[in-house]
């Protein structure tokens, strides 16, 4: 992928290949996805824990956040 | 830091952006913006929210927090046995709870940002690295924050059924996929149209077409009035204006910070 050559010339530093995002992307994705499910919606309308620790414990940064609490 | 440095401003020569560093700038961006969110919320969301937990406790019904849980609720609140106590004292759950919230929000969002940066950088218009940090920061909150909260307002302990939280999480979380889907199908659009009709223009299209899609698809999804009577309408203000003051502060904080951080990184490996 020559995607430097499509780049438009003013910018310093060339972009990144999307190929070299990706894997990353998806990884790390999951892993911050998993974070931001935990505060803003474990037991709440879905638990995998079962109990109110996890939703207790973040309960005032999951309303604060805006997410639907209870 | 203003956008224009006398000094510094001159372009690295040999740098090149890796993947790796910008999670790593992320994550850093992340932890300083779940602090400032910490502190932020601390100072003017909790005394919002501990007073809809005193009016919640008067007797207004609903749910409570620990001390007692409704049996039969539509969502999952814990076993029977756990009825009586709470699990967390809510002393802890204002400060030590709020902190380890807002920064395992901080660094997860802060982890997608750079991601989202990696993929915008060098393909939205010929904004620079930090002009493209802040680019992403404003136009996420836009997206992710403030359109999914003009649909479905963030709401303090005391308002909101127990019955519906199945039906308002799935529709919270599908309005900010579909308003994220939409802003990014709107850039696509305006990159698109820029050789043809022009950068301004372009971006007008794109900013007009988000505005009116989201607009119309928020109008269509159900709503939520579940306010109870005699709520205050300030306090429900006061906290909804917290809300939002957090989010800001957190995105903000990102985008800034990934920016200086970003910034420092590249200069530095010109000197090198």
């Amino acid at each position: 992928m020559a995607l430097a050559a499509a780049i438009p010339t003013a910018l310093p530093v060339p972009a990144i290949p999307v190929r070299q995002i990706l894997p990353y992307a998806v990884f790390a994705g999951i892993i911050s996805l998993i974070a931001l499910y935990f505060v803003g919606a474990e037991q709440g309308a879905l638990a995998v824990f079962e109990g109110t620790t996890v939703h207790e414990l973040v309960h005032d940064a999951r309303h604060l956040l805006g997410f639907p609490c209870h | 830091m203003p956008l224009t440095d006398t000094e510094t401003d001159a372009p690295p020569v040999a740098a090149t952006l890796s993947v790796r560093s910008l999670l790593v700038w992320g994550l850093l961006a992340g932890l300083v913006g779940g602090l400032l969110a910490f502190g932020f919320a601390s100072a003017f969301g909790e005394p919002s929210v501990e007073r809809s937990i005193a009016i919640e406790e008067a007797g207004s019904g609903g749910h409570s927090h620990g001390e007692e849980h409704a049996t039969g609720d539509a969502h999952d609140h814990g076993a029977p046995a756990e009825e009586e106590e709470e699990v967390v004292s809510r002393a802890f759950q204002s400060t030590g709870g709020l902190g380890i919230g807002a920064v395992a929000y901080g660094l997860g969002l802060g982890g997608l940002f750079s991601l989202a940066f990696a993929f915008a950088y060098g393909r939205v218009g010929s904004l620079s690295p930090r002009a493209t940090s802040l680019a992403v920061a404003g136009l996420g909150y836009l997206a992710v924050v403030l359109v999914p909260f003009l649909t479905y307002p963030a709401n303090p302990p005391a308002v909101g059924n127990p019955d519906t939280i199945g039906d308002r999480t799935g529709l919270f979380f599908g309005m900010v996929a579909i308003s994220l889907a939409l802003l990014v199908s709107a850039v696509a659009t305006a990159r698109a149209l820029a050789p043809r009709i022009g950068g301004w223009w372009s971006t007008v299209v794109g900013g007009v077409g988000y505005a009116v899609v989201v607009t119309v698809i928020a109008k269509l999804l159900p709503t939520f009035q579940e306010v109870p009577d005699g709520f205050p309408g300030s306090l429900l203000w006061e906290f909804r204006i917290a809300s939002l003051g957090t989010s800001a502060v957190l995105w903000s904080g990102i985008g800034i910070t990934f920016a200086a951080l970003l910034h420092r990184g590249l200069t530095r490996t010109r000197v090198a």
